[in-house]
Protein backbone atom coordinates (compact mmCIF):
# COMPACT_ATOMS: atom_id res chain seq x y z
CA UNK A 1 0.00 0.00 0.00
CA UNK A 2 1.26 3.44 -1.14
CA UNK A 3 2.37 5.62 2.09
CA UNK A 4 2.33 9.26 2.22
CA UNK A 5 2.48 11.58 5.67
CA UNK A 6 -0.81 13.58 6.01
CA UNK A 7 1.89 16.67 6.54
CA UNK A 8 3.43 15.98 3.68
CA UNK A 9 0.16 16.52 1.52
CA UNK A 10 -0.23 19.26 3.81
CA UNK A 11 2.59 20.87 2.14
CA UNK A 12 1.51 19.71 -1.01
CA UNK A 13 -1.42 20.82 -1.25
CA UNK A 14 -0.92 24.15 0.51
CA UNK A 15 1.73 25.20 -2.75
CA UNK A 16 -1.38 24.36 -5.00
CA UNK A 17 -3.84 26.54 -3.11
CA UNK A 18 -0.70 29.41 -3.21
CA UNK A 19 -1.00 29.27 -7.30
CA UNK A 20 -4.73 29.61 -6.77
CA UNK A 21 -5.24 32.25 -4.57
CA UNK A 22 -3.25 35.22 -4.43
CA UNK A 23 -4.06 36.10 -0.96
CA UNK A 24 -3.19 33.18 0.75
CA UNK A 25 -0.60 33.93 3.53
CA UNK A 26 1.36 30.88 5.38
CA UNK A 27 2.84 31.46 8.81
CA UNK A 28 5.15 29.25 11.06
CA UNK A 29 6.77 29.24 14.17
CA UNK A 30 10.43 27.74 13.08
CA UNK A 31 9.22 24.51 11.86
CA UNK A 32 8.80 24.65 8.42
CA UNK A 33 10.64 21.77 7.45
CA UNK A 34 8.96 19.23 9.78
CA UNK A 35 5.01 20.73 9.61
CA UNK A 36 5.98 21.19 5.53
CA UNK A 37 4.82 24.96 5.26
CA UNK A 38 8.98 25.22 3.65
CA UNK A 39 8.03 24.40 0.21
CA UNK A 40 5.29 27.29 0.46
CA UNK A 41 7.90 29.31 1.80
CA UNK A 42 10.13 28.57 -0.81
CA UNK A 43 7.11 28.97 -4.00
CA UNK A 44 5.95 32.14 -2.21
CA UNK A 45 8.79 33.86 0.16
CA UNK A 46 6.68 37.59 -0.15
CA UNK A 47 3.62 35.59 1.54
CA UNK A 48 5.69 33.63 3.88
CA UNK A 49 6.22 34.43 7.54
CA UNK A 50 8.36 33.28 10.04
CA UNK A 51 7.26 33.93 13.68
CA UNK A 52 9.79 32.45 15.60
CA UNK A 53 9.51 30.10 18.42
CA UNK A 54 6.45 32.78 19.01
CA UNK A 55 3.22 30.45 18.74
CA UNK A 56 1.07 33.25 20.72
CA UNK A 57 2.22 36.01 18.04
CA UNK A 58 2.23 34.00 15.53
CA UNK A 59 -1.78 33.39 16.28
CA UNK A 60 -2.41 36.60 16.47
CA UNK A 61 -0.53 38.05 13.22
CA UNK A 62 -2.60 35.40 11.99
CA UNK A 63 -5.63 37.14 13.36
CA UNK A 64 -4.57 40.73 12.08
CA UNK A 65 -3.73 39.73 8.50
CA UNK A 66 -7.01 37.79 8.24
CA UNK A 67 -9.14 40.75 9.51
CA UNK A 68 -6.85 42.28 6.47
CA UNK A 69 -8.06 40.24 4.21
CA UNK A 70 -6.03 37.72 3.93
CA UNK A 71 -6.78 33.78 4.24
CA UNK A 72 -4.12 32.31 6.55
CA UNK A 73 -2.80 28.75 7.38
CA UNK A 74 -0.98 29.20 10.60
CA UNK A 75 1.25 26.18 11.26
CA UNK A 76 3.18 24.39 14.05
CA UNK A 77 3.35 21.26 16.41
CA UNK A 78 -0.21 20.28 18.05
CA UNK A 79 1.18 20.82 21.40
CA UNK A 80 1.73 24.35 20.09
CA UNK A 81 -0.39 25.61 18.35
CA UNK A 82 -3.57 23.79 20.52
CA UNK A 83 -2.14 24.06 23.56
CA UNK A 84 0.72 27.21 23.94
CA UNK A 85 -1.58 29.26 21.77
CA UNK A 86 -5.16 27.77 23.20
CA UNK A 87 -5.93 31.16 24.50
CA UNK A 88 -4.71 33.01 21.17
CA UNK A 89 -6.42 30.40 19.45
CA UNK A 90 -10.03 31.19 20.70
CA UNK A 91 -10.17 34.90 21.84
CA UNK A 92 -8.14 36.10 18.51
CA UNK A 93 -9.70 33.81 15.74
CA UNK A 94 -12.60 32.17 17.16
CA UNK A 95 -13.94 34.81 18.83
CA UNK A 96 -13.44 37.20 15.94
CA UNK A 97 -14.60 33.97 13.66
CA UNK A 98 -11.63 35.19 11.46
CA UNK A 99 -10.67 32.89 8.25
CA UNK A 100 -7.70 31.61 9.35
CA UNK A 101 -6.88 27.84 9.80
CA UNK A 102 -4.78 26.09 12.02
CA UNK A 103 -3.15 23.51 10.57
CA UNK A 104 -1.48 21.58 13.07
CA UNK A 105 1.26 18.84 12.57
CA UNK A 106 3.00 15.87 14.74
CA UNK A 107 -0.21 15.41 16.69
CA UNK A 108 -1.14 12.31 19.30
CA UNK A 109 1.62 9.71 19.95
CA UNK A 110 2.77 8.84 16.29
CA UNK A 111 5.21 11.98 17.17
CA UNK A 112 7.38 8.84 18.85
CA UNK A 113 10.31 9.38 19.96
CA UNK A 114 10.61 13.38 21.12
CA UNK A 115 8.23 11.63 24.21
CA UNK A 116 5.55 12.55 26.02
CA UNK A 117 5.95 16.38 26.13
CA UNK A 118 5.93 16.97 22.39
CA UNK A 119 2.67 14.20 21.81
CA UNK A 120 -0.99 16.46 21.90
CA UNK A 121 -3.51 14.21 23.04
CA UNK A 122 -5.67 16.89 23.93
CA UNK A 123 -5.85 19.23 20.83
CA UNK A 124 -9.46 17.56 19.54
CA UNK A 125 -10.94 18.30 22.66
CA UNK A 126 -9.25 21.76 23.31
CA UNK A 127 -10.24 23.05 19.59
CA UNK A 128 -13.69 21.38 19.68
CA UNK A 129 -15.17 23.06 22.70
CA UNK A 130 -14.33 26.35 21.31
CA UNK A 131 -17.28 28.09 19.53
CA UNK A 132 -16.67 28.70 15.62
CA UNK A 133 -14.03 25.83 15.45
CA UNK A 134 -14.63 23.34 12.52
CA UNK A 135 -12.04 20.23 13.67
CA UNK A 136 -11.22 17.86 10.60
CA UNK A 137 -8.79 15.08 11.32
CA UNK A 138 -7.75 13.42 7.91
CA UNK A 139 -7.26 9.86 7.39
CA UNK A 140 -4.31 10.09 5.01
CA UNK A 141 -2.70 11.90 2.58
CA UNK A 142 -5.52 12.60 -0.17
CA UNK A 143 -7.47 13.28 1.81
CA UNK A 144 -5.57 16.00 3.60
CA UNK A 145 -5.41 17.52 0.26
CA UNK A 146 -9.17 17.29 -0.22
CA UNK A 147 -9.75 18.60 3.23
CA UNK A 148 -7.97 21.63 3.04
CA UNK A 149 -9.24 22.54 -0.26
CA UNK A 150 -12.76 22.31 1.31
CA UNK A 151 -11.09 24.48 4.51
CA UNK A 152 -10.59 27.30 1.82
CA UNK A 153 -13.51 27.53 0.71
CA UNK A 154 -15.28 27.52 4.39
CA UNK A 155 -15.55 30.71 5.82
CA UNK A 156 -13.95 30.88 9.42
CA UNK A 157 -11.69 29.43 11.44
CA UNK A 158 -10.59 25.79 11.86
CA UNK A 159 -8.01 23.23 13.04
CA UNK A 160 -6.87 20.94 11.05
CA UNK A 161 -5.12 17.85 12.61
CA UNK A 162 -1.95 16.14 10.37
CA UNK A 163 0.90 13.53 11.93
CA UNK A 164 4.31 13.01 11.25
CA UNK A 165 4.49 9.33 9.95
CA UNK A 166 3.90 8.15 6.20
CA UNK A 167 0.53 6.54 6.00
CA UNK A 168 -1.18 3.92 4.14
CA UNK A 169 -3.38 5.68 1.51
CA UNK A 170 -6.86 4.71 2.09
CA UNK A 171 -8.45 6.83 -0.91
CA UNK A 172 -7.09 7.32 -4.51
CA UNK A 173 -5.45 10.69 -5.76
CA UNK A 174 -8.76 12.47 -6.65
CA UNK A 175 -11.38 11.50 -3.69
CA UNK A 176 -13.59 14.08 -2.64
CA UNK A 177 -15.35 14.60 1.01
CA UNK A 178 -17.42 17.44 2.08
CA UNK A 179 -16.61 18.78 5.26
CA UNK A 180 -19.05 17.60 8.38
CA UNK A 181 -19.75 14.18 6.26
CA UNK A 182 -18.66 10.97 7.66
CA UNK A 183 -17.44 8.59 4.77
CA UNK A 184 -19.29 5.17 4.73
CA UNK A 185 -16.07 3.14 4.04
CA UNK A 186 -17.73 -0.50 4.60
CA UNK A 187 -21.20 -1.58 5.78
CA UNK A 188 -22.05 -4.50 8.39
CA UNK A 189 -25.04 -4.43 10.50
CA UNK A 190 -23.17 -6.07 13.99
CA UNK A 191 -22.07 -3.01 15.23
CA UNK A 192 -19.93 0.17 13.86
CA UNK A 193 -16.57 1.53 13.66
CA UNK A 194 -16.75 5.21 13.93
CA UNK A 195 -12.99 6.64 13.42
CA UNK A 196 -10.44 9.17 12.42
CA UNK A 197 -7.09 10.13 11.54
CA UNK A 198 -4.44 6.85 11.31
CA UNK A 199 -7.16 5.01 13.21
CA UNK A 200 -9.31 4.94 10.28
CA UNK A 201 -7.01 1.93 8.29
CA UNK A 202 -6.37 0.12 11.41
CA UNK A 203 -10.27 0.14 11.52
CA UNK A 204 -10.76 -0.92 7.89
CA UNK A 205 -8.12 -3.62 8.67
CA UNK A 206 -10.09 -4.93 11.77
CA UNK A 207 -13.15 -5.23 9.72
CA UNK A 208 -11.48 -7.47 7.15
CA UNK A 209 -10.70 -9.86 9.60
CA UNK A 210 -13.72 -9.72 11.68
CA UNK A 211 -15.49 -10.48 8.55
CA UNK A 212 -13.56 -13.67 8.61
CA UNK A 213 -15.58 -14.96 11.32
CA UNK A 214 -18.94 -13.55 10.44
CA UNK A 215 -19.01 -10.27 12.23
CA UNK A 216 -20.10 -7.80 9.86
CA UNK A 217 -18.91 -4.47 11.28
CA UNK A 218 -19.68 -0.68 9.26
CA UNK A 219 -16.62 1.51 9.04
CA UNK A 220 -16.68 5.12 8.98
CA UNK A 221 -14.14 7.81 8.25
CA UNK A 222 -15.70 10.58 10.54
CA UNK A 223 -13.22 12.94 9.68
CA UNK A 224 -15.10 16.28 10.79
CA UNK A 225 -14.76 16.41 14.37
CA UNK A 226 -16.80 19.41 14.45
CA UNK A 227 -19.28 20.16 13.06
CA UNK A 228 -19.89 16.49 13.86
CA UNK A 229 -21.69 14.22 11.44
CA UNK A 230 -24.98 13.75 13.63
CA UNK A 231 -27.45 12.59 11.17
CA UNK A 232 -25.05 9.37 10.38
CA UNK A 233 -24.24 9.04 13.90
CA UNK A 234 -27.95 8.11 14.59
CA UNK A 235 -28.44 6.31 11.84
CA UNK A 236 -25.77 4.05 12.53
CA UNK A 237 -26.56 3.73 16.53
CA UNK A 238 -30.62 2.61 15.06
CA UNK A 239 -28.99 -0.01 12.41
CA UNK A 240 -26.31 -1.44 14.69
CA UNK A 241 -27.19 -1.04 17.94
CA UNK A 242 -23.35 -1.25 19.19
CA UNK A 243 -20.79 2.10 18.48
CA UNK A 244 -17.05 1.91 18.78
CA UNK A 245 -14.66 4.99 18.22
CA UNK A 246 -11.14 4.93 17.26
CA UNK A 247 -9.07 8.27 17.75
CA UNK A 248 -5.43 8.71 18.49
CA UNK A 249 -6.62 11.23 20.93
CA UNK A 250 -7.19 10.54 25.02
CA UNK A 251 -10.63 8.89 24.99
CA UNK A 252 -11.87 12.29 27.13
CA UNK A 253 -13.37 14.97 24.89
CA UNK A 254 -12.76 13.81 21.55
CA UNK A 255 -14.17 12.11 18.81
CA UNK A 256 -15.65 9.15 21.34
CA UNK A 257 -17.15 12.17 23.29
CA UNK A 258 -18.67 13.80 20.22
CA UNK A 259 -20.33 10.95 19.36
CA UNK A 260 -21.51 9.83 22.60
CA UNK A 261 -22.92 13.39 23.23
CA UNK A 262 -25.67 12.24 19.77
CA UNK A 263 -26.18 9.60 21.32
CA UNK A 264 -26.87 9.90 24.72
CA UNK A 265 -29.46 12.75 23.49
CA UNK A 266 -30.88 10.90 20.67
CA UNK A 267 -30.51 7.08 20.92
CA UNK A 268 -28.78 6.05 23.64
CA UNK A 269 -26.79 2.58 22.67
CA UNK A 270 -23.49 0.95 23.89
CA UNK A 271 -20.55 3.28 22.90
CA UNK A 272 -17.02 2.14 23.32
CA UNK A 273 -14.39 4.65 22.94
CA UNK A 274 -11.07 3.29 21.85
CA UNK A 275 -8.43 6.16 22.55
CA UNK A 276 -5.31 6.56 25.14
CA UNK A 277 -6.83 6.06 28.48
CA UNK A 278 -6.39 9.19 30.16
CA UNK A 279 -2.53 9.24 30.36
CA UNK A 280 0.13 11.15 28.87
CA UNK A 281 2.40 9.56 26.20
CA UNK A 282 6.40 8.66 26.41
CA UNK A 283 9.58 8.07 24.47
CA UNK A 284 9.56 5.28 21.18
CA UNK A 285 9.03 4.81 17.84
CA UNK A 286 5.41 5.16 16.86
CA UNK A 287 4.24 1.32 15.87
CA UNK A 288 5.54 0.65 19.49
CA UNK A 289 3.67 3.48 21.04
CA UNK A 290 0.59 2.78 18.94
CA UNK A 291 0.65 -1.01 20.48
CA UNK A 292 1.62 0.02 24.11
CA UNK A 293 -1.12 2.53 24.42
CA UNK A 294 -4.02 0.05 22.51
CA UNK A 295 -4.10 1.51 19.45
CA UNK A 296 -4.07 -1.40 17.25
CA UNK A 297 -6.28 -3.54 14.49
CA UNK A 298 -6.12 -6.06 17.34
CA UNK A 299 -7.80 -4.33 20.04
CA UNK A 300 -10.34 -2.98 17.33
CA UNK A 301 -11.25 -6.64 17.48
CA UNK A 302 -11.00 -7.13 20.82
CA UNK A 303 -13.32 -3.88 21.63
CA UNK A 304 -15.89 -5.14 18.66
CA UNK A 305 -16.21 -8.15 20.59
CA UNK A 306 -16.61 -6.74 23.78
CA UNK A 307 -19.47 -4.42 22.39
CA UNK A 308 -21.05 -7.36 21.14
CA UNK A 309 -20.99 -9.45 24.06
CA UNK A 310 -22.81 -6.58 26.01
CA UNK A 311 -25.38 -6.03 23.45
CA UNK A 312 -26.39 -9.56 23.17
CA UNK A 313 -26.57 -9.56 27.41
CA UNK A 314 -28.80 -6.34 26.74
CA UNK A 315 -31.05 -8.65 24.37
CA UNK B 1 -6.40 68.57 8.47
CA UNK B 2 -3.06 67.47 9.56
CA UNK B 3 -1.65 70.88 10.20
CA UNK B 4 -0.58 71.55 14.11
CA UNK B 5 -2.08 75.15 15.03
CA UNK B 6 -3.99 76.48 17.58
CA UNK B 7 -7.40 75.31 15.46
CA UNK B 8 -6.39 71.72 15.09
CA UNK B 9 -5.46 72.41 18.84
CA UNK B 10 -8.97 73.98 19.78
CA UNK B 11 -10.45 70.92 17.92
CA UNK B 12 -8.57 68.28 19.54
CA UNK B 13 -9.44 69.99 22.65
CA UNK B 14 -12.58 70.20 22.31
CA UNK B 15 -13.00 66.25 21.25
CA UNK B 16 -11.06 65.16 24.11
CA UNK B 17 -13.75 66.94 26.20
CA UNK B 18 -16.28 65.40 24.96
CA UNK B 19 -14.77 61.68 24.84
CA UNK B 20 -14.21 62.45 28.59
CA UNK B 21 -17.91 63.50 29.30
CA UNK B 22 -19.01 60.71 27.42
CA UNK B 23 -16.84 58.23 28.95
CA UNK B 24 -18.23 59.12 32.69
CA UNK B 25 -21.39 59.52 31.11
CA UNK B 26 -21.55 55.69 29.52
CA UNK B 27 -20.10 54.32 32.81
CA UNK B 28 -22.57 56.19 35.26
CA UNK B 29 -25.11 54.26 32.95
CA UNK B 30 -23.52 51.04 32.46
CA UNK B 31 -22.77 50.76 37.01
CA UNK B 32 -19.43 49.14 35.89
CA UNK B 33 -16.77 48.91 33.73
CA UNK B 34 -13.05 50.84 33.29
CA UNK B 35 -12.80 54.05 34.20
CA UNK B 36 -9.39 55.24 34.74
CA UNK B 37 -7.27 54.24 31.99
CA UNK B 38 -9.75 55.39 29.42
CA UNK B 39 -9.66 59.13 31.18
CA UNK B 40 -6.13 58.63 30.92
CA UNK B 41 -6.00 57.55 27.12
CA UNK B 42 -8.38 60.19 25.98
CA UNK B 43 -6.16 62.89 24.36
CA UNK B 44 -4.46 60.27 22.99
CA UNK B 45 -7.41 59.07 21.49
CA UNK B 46 -8.60 62.68 20.29
CA UNK B 47 -5.30 62.94 18.45
CA UNK B 48 -6.19 59.66 16.99
CA UNK B 49 -9.18 59.94 15.69
CA UNK B 50 -9.48 63.84 15.29
CA UNK B 51 -6.11 64.38 13.41
CA UNK B 52 -4.20 61.84 12.63
CA UNK B 53 -6.26 58.63 11.32
CA UNK B 54 -7.56 58.42 7.61
CA UNK B 55 -10.95 57.01 8.02
CA UNK B 56 -14.47 57.92 6.83
CA UNK B 57 -17.21 56.46 9.24
CA UNK B 58 -19.63 56.18 6.01
CA UNK B 59 -16.90 53.41 4.90
CA UNK B 60 -16.24 51.30 7.67
CA UNK B 61 -14.42 48.76 5.54
CA UNK B 62 -12.60 50.71 2.83
CA UNK B 63 -9.43 48.89 2.11
CA UNK B 64 -7.16 52.05 2.42
CA UNK B 65 -8.44 52.91 5.57
CA UNK B 66 -5.49 53.44 8.66
CA UNK B 67 -6.39 50.72 11.68
CA UNK B 68 -6.72 51.09 15.52
CA UNK B 69 -6.13 48.28 17.61
CA UNK B 70 -7.11 49.20 21.14
CA UNK B 71 -4.77 46.38 22.61
CA UNK B 72 -5.86 47.66 26.37
CA UNK B 73 -8.97 46.42 25.22
CA UNK B 74 -10.85 46.99 28.88
CA UNK B 75 -10.78 50.63 27.85
CA UNK B 76 -13.36 49.98 25.14
CA UNK B 77 -15.46 53.47 26.72
CA UNK B 78 -12.56 55.51 25.33
CA UNK B 79 -12.80 53.95 21.78
CA UNK B 80 -16.67 53.53 21.61
CA UNK B 81 -16.69 57.52 22.84
CA UNK B 82 -14.23 58.01 20.18
CA UNK B 83 -16.49 56.09 17.57
CA UNK B 84 -19.25 58.18 18.17
CA UNK B 85 -18.13 61.10 17.92
CA UNK B 86 -16.47 60.10 14.90
CA UNK B 87 -20.07 59.19 13.72
CA UNK B 88 -19.88 55.93 13.36
CA UNK B 89 -23.07 55.18 15.66
CA UNK B 90 -25.51 57.69 17.14
CA UNK B 91 -23.93 59.20 20.86
CA UNK B 92 -27.36 57.77 22.76
CA UNK B 93 -26.04 54.13 21.74
CA UNK B 94 -23.18 54.84 24.35
CA UNK B 95 -26.04 54.31 27.11
CA UNK B 96 -26.16 50.86 26.23
CA UNK B 97 -22.54 49.92 27.08
CA UNK B 98 -22.94 46.28 28.99
CA UNK B 99 -26.29 46.01 28.48
CA UNK B 100 -27.48 42.74 27.11
CA UNK B 101 -27.82 42.65 22.87
CA UNK B 102 -25.75 45.63 23.02
CA UNK B 103 -23.20 46.55 20.02
CA UNK B 104 -21.30 47.83 22.92
CA UNK B 105 -19.41 45.07 24.83
CA UNK B 106 -17.28 45.27 27.75
CA UNK B 107 -14.47 45.12 25.80
CA UNK B 108 -14.45 45.54 21.57
CA UNK B 109 -15.60 43.14 19.89
CA UNK B 110 -15.50 43.81 15.70
CA UNK B 111 -18.54 41.63 14.95
CA UNK B 112 -20.79 43.49 16.92
CA UNK B 113 -20.01 47.36 16.12
CA UNK B 114 -18.78 49.03 12.87
CA UNK B 115 -15.70 50.91 13.26
CA UNK B 116 -13.84 48.13 16.09
CA UNK B 117 -11.09 46.91 13.99
CA UNK B 118 -10.29 43.79 16.14
CA UNK B 119 -11.84 42.30 18.93
CA UNK B 120 -9.55 42.31 22.36
CA UNK B 121 -9.69 42.19 25.47
CA UNK B 122 -6.94 39.60 26.57
CA UNK B 123 -4.06 41.49 27.51
CA UNK B 124 -1.25 41.41 25.13
CA UNK B 125 -3.06 39.88 21.85
CA UNK B 126 -4.11 43.34 20.28
CA UNK B 127 -0.38 44.10 19.25
CA UNK B 128 -0.28 40.93 17.24
CA UNK B 129 -3.10 41.86 15.29
CA UNK B 130 -1.31 45.32 14.46
CA UNK B 131 1.66 43.34 13.57
CA UNK B 132 -0.45 41.40 11.09
CA UNK B 133 -1.97 44.18 9.86
CA UNK B 134 0.56 46.23 9.41
CA UNK B 135 2.08 42.52 6.90
CA UNK B 136 -0.93 42.80 5.45
CA UNK B 137 -0.52 46.77 4.01
CA UNK B 138 3.38 45.82 3.34
CA UNK B 139 2.17 42.82 1.19
CA UNK B 140 -0.48 44.73 -0.70
CA UNK B 141 1.46 48.06 -0.38
CA UNK B 142 -1.50 49.49 0.80
CA UNK B 143 0.09 52.65 2.07
CA UNK B 144 -2.61 52.36 5.10
CA UNK B 145 -0.98 52.81 8.76
CA UNK B 146 -1.85 51.12 11.86
CA UNK B 147 -1.78 52.16 15.38
CA UNK B 148 -2.12 49.96 18.73
CA UNK B 149 -2.54 51.49 22.29
CA UNK B 150 -1.21 49.24 25.09
CA UNK B 151 -1.26 49.62 28.74
CA UNK B 152 1.59 49.89 30.83
CA UNK B 153 1.15 47.29 32.78
CA UNK B 154 -0.12 44.93 29.42
CA UNK B 155 3.79 45.26 28.89
CA UNK B 156 4.22 42.00 31.30
CA UNK B 157 2.20 39.61 28.84
CA UNK B 158 5.37 37.67 27.27
CA UNK B 159 3.27 38.08 23.76
CA UNK B 160 3.76 41.58 23.51
CA UNK B 161 7.31 41.43 23.19
CA UNK B 162 6.87 38.31 20.86
CA UNK B 163 4.76 40.75 18.61
CA UNK B 164 7.32 43.91 19.33
CA UNK B 165 10.46 41.79 18.07
CA UNK B 166 8.65 40.40 15.53
CA UNK B 167 7.47 44.42 14.00
CA UNK B 168 11.24 45.46 14.34
CA UNK B 169 12.02 42.28 12.14
CA UNK B 170 9.71 42.55 9.32
CA UNK B 171 10.71 46.36 9.72
CA UNK B 172 7.24 47.53 9.78
CA UNK B 173 7.76 51.65 9.64
CA UNK B 174 3.51 51.55 8.90
CA UNK B 175 2.86 50.32 12.49
CA UNK B 176 3.11 52.86 15.60
CA UNK B 177 2.56 51.39 18.92
CA UNK B 178 1.06 53.97 21.84
CA UNK B 179 2.04 52.94 25.64
CA UNK B 180 -0.66 54.44 27.90
CA UNK B 181 1.83 54.90 30.39
CA UNK B 182 -0.04 55.95 33.80
CA UNK B 183 2.05 53.57 36.26
CA UNK B 184 -0.87 51.81 37.48
CA UNK B 185 -2.20 48.60 37.54
CA UNK B 186 -5.21 46.40 39.27
CA UNK B 187 -3.23 45.17 42.17
CA UNK B 188 -1.38 48.82 42.35
CA UNK B 189 1.38 50.82 41.17
CA UNK B 190 3.03 49.01 38.22
CA UNK B 191 6.42 49.39 39.28
CA UNK B 192 5.36 47.31 42.85
CA UNK B 193 3.20 44.25 40.91
CA UNK B 194 5.63 43.85 37.83
CA UNK B 195 8.26 46.61 37.45
CA UNK B 196 8.34 47.21 33.55
CA UNK B 197 10.66 49.66 33.24
CA UNK B 198 13.04 51.25 31.73
CA UNK B 199 9.80 50.54 29.02
CA UNK B 200 11.69 52.77 26.22
CA UNK B 201 14.70 51.48 26.63
CA UNK B 202 12.87 48.29 26.28
CA UNK B 203 11.49 49.07 22.96
CA UNK B 204 14.62 50.65 21.63
CA UNK B 205 16.65 47.61 22.56
CA UNK B 206 14.01 45.77 20.35
CA UNK B 207 14.78 47.79 17.40
CA UNK B 208 12.08 50.57 17.42
CA UNK B 209 12.20 54.37 17.20
CA UNK B 210 11.09 55.42 20.33
CA UNK B 211 9.46 58.87 21.06
CA UNK B 212 8.44 59.79 24.66
CA UNK B 213 5.83 62.40 25.52
CA UNK B 214 3.49 63.90 27.76
CA UNK B 215 0.30 62.07 27.23
CA UNK B 216 -2.09 64.88 27.64
CA UNK B 217 -0.33 67.28 25.49
CA UNK B 218 -2.05 67.06 22.45
CA UNK B 219 0.53 68.87 20.62
CA UNK B 220 3.25 66.70 21.72
CA UNK B 221 0.84 63.39 20.91
CA UNK B 222 0.65 65.58 17.04
CA UNK B 223 4.01 65.77 16.57
CA UNK B 224 5.20 62.38 17.59
CA UNK B 225 2.61 60.64 15.27
CA UNK B 226 3.77 62.96 12.68
CA UNK B 227 7.52 62.14 13.63
CA UNK B 228 6.47 58.25 13.55
CA UNK B 229 5.68 58.79 10.05
CA UNK B 230 8.88 59.87 8.62
CA UNK B 231 10.66 57.44 10.23
CA UNK B 232 11.64 54.72 7.59
CA UNK B 233 12.21 50.38 8.00
CA UNK B 234 11.57 50.46 11.44
CA UNK B 235 8.49 51.03 13.85
CA UNK B 236 7.91 53.46 16.45
CA UNK B 237 6.88 53.11 19.90
CA UNK B 238 4.98 56.29 21.54
CA UNK B 239 5.73 56.37 25.46
CA UNK B 240 2.89 58.56 26.71
CA UNK B 241 3.24 59.42 29.94
CA UNK B 242 -0.19 59.69 31.61
CA UNK B 243 -2.42 59.70 34.68
CA UNK B 244 -4.88 57.30 35.31
CA UNK B 245 -8.44 58.97 35.92
CA UNK B 246 -7.42 62.36 34.21
CA UNK B 247 -9.96 64.79 34.37
CA UNK B 248 -11.54 64.12 37.55
CA UNK B 249 -9.34 65.10 40.21
CA UNK B 250 -10.70 62.19 43.21
CA UNK B 251 -9.73 59.47 40.56
CA UNK B 252 -6.40 60.31 39.48
CA UNK B 253 -4.00 58.29 40.19
CA UNK B 254 -5.43 55.73 41.92
CA UNK B 255 -5.52 52.13 41.11
CA UNK B 256 -8.78 51.65 42.58
CA UNK B 257 -10.54 53.46 39.73
CA UNK B 258 -9.33 50.50 37.39
CA UNK B 259 -12.43 48.61 36.83
CA UNK B 260 -14.85 50.72 38.82
CA UNK B 261 -17.57 52.86 37.05
CA UNK B 262 -18.75 55.74 38.90
CA UNK B 263 -22.13 55.96 41.01
CA UNK B 264 -24.86 58.53 40.06
CA UNK B 265 -23.16 61.23 42.76
CA UNK B 266 -19.89 60.86 41.74
CA UNK B 267 -20.58 60.81 37.44
CA UNK B 268 -22.12 64.12 38.17
CA UNK B 269 -19.41 65.52 40.01
CA UNK B 270 -16.64 64.15 37.18
CA UNK B 271 -19.08 66.03 34.80
CA UNK B 272 -18.37 69.32 36.54
CA UNK B 273 -15.23 68.87 36.92
CA UNK B 274 -15.01 68.57 33.42
CA UNK B 275 -17.36 71.21 32.17
CA UNK B 276 -15.17 73.64 34.68
CA UNK B 277 -11.69 72.62 33.05
CA UNK B 278 -13.22 73.23 29.75
CA UNK B 279 -14.78 76.66 30.57
CA UNK B 280 -11.70 77.61 32.06
CA UNK B 281 -9.85 76.97 28.97
CA UNK B 282 -12.47 78.41 26.64
CA UNK B 283 -13.34 75.22 25.57
CA UNK B 284 -16.57 75.39 24.09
Amino acid sequence: MEKQATRDAYGEALVELGHLHEEVVVLDADLSSSTKTAGFAKTFPERFFNAGIAEQNMIGMSAGLAAAGKTVFASSFAMFAAGRAFEQVRNSLAYANLNVKVCATHAGLTVGEDGGSHQAVEDIALMRAVPNMCVVVPADGPSTKAALFQLYERQGPAYLRLGRPAVPKIYDNQMDMVIGKGIELRTGNDAAIIACGIMVEKSLQAARLLAEEGIQVTVVDMHTIKPIDAGMIIHLAKTTGALLTAEEHSILGGLGSAVAEITAAECPVLVERLGINDKFGQSGAPDQLLEHYGLTVQEIINKIHLLLKKKKAIK
Amino acid sequence: MREINEQSLQLIAKKAVTIRKNIITMLGESGSGHTGGSMSAADIMACLYFWEMNIDASQPQAPGRDRFVLSKGHAAPVLYAALAEKGFFPVEDLMSLRKLGSPLQGHPDMRKLAGVEASTGSLGQGISWAVGMALAGKIDNAGYRVYTLLGDGELEEGMVWEAVMAAAHYRLDNLAAIVDNNGLQIDGRVQDVMDVRPIAAKFAAFNWAVIEIDGHQPEQIMTALEKSRSIKGQPTAIIAKTIKGKGCSFMEDKAEWHGTAPKKDEAERALEEIEAYAHAKGIC
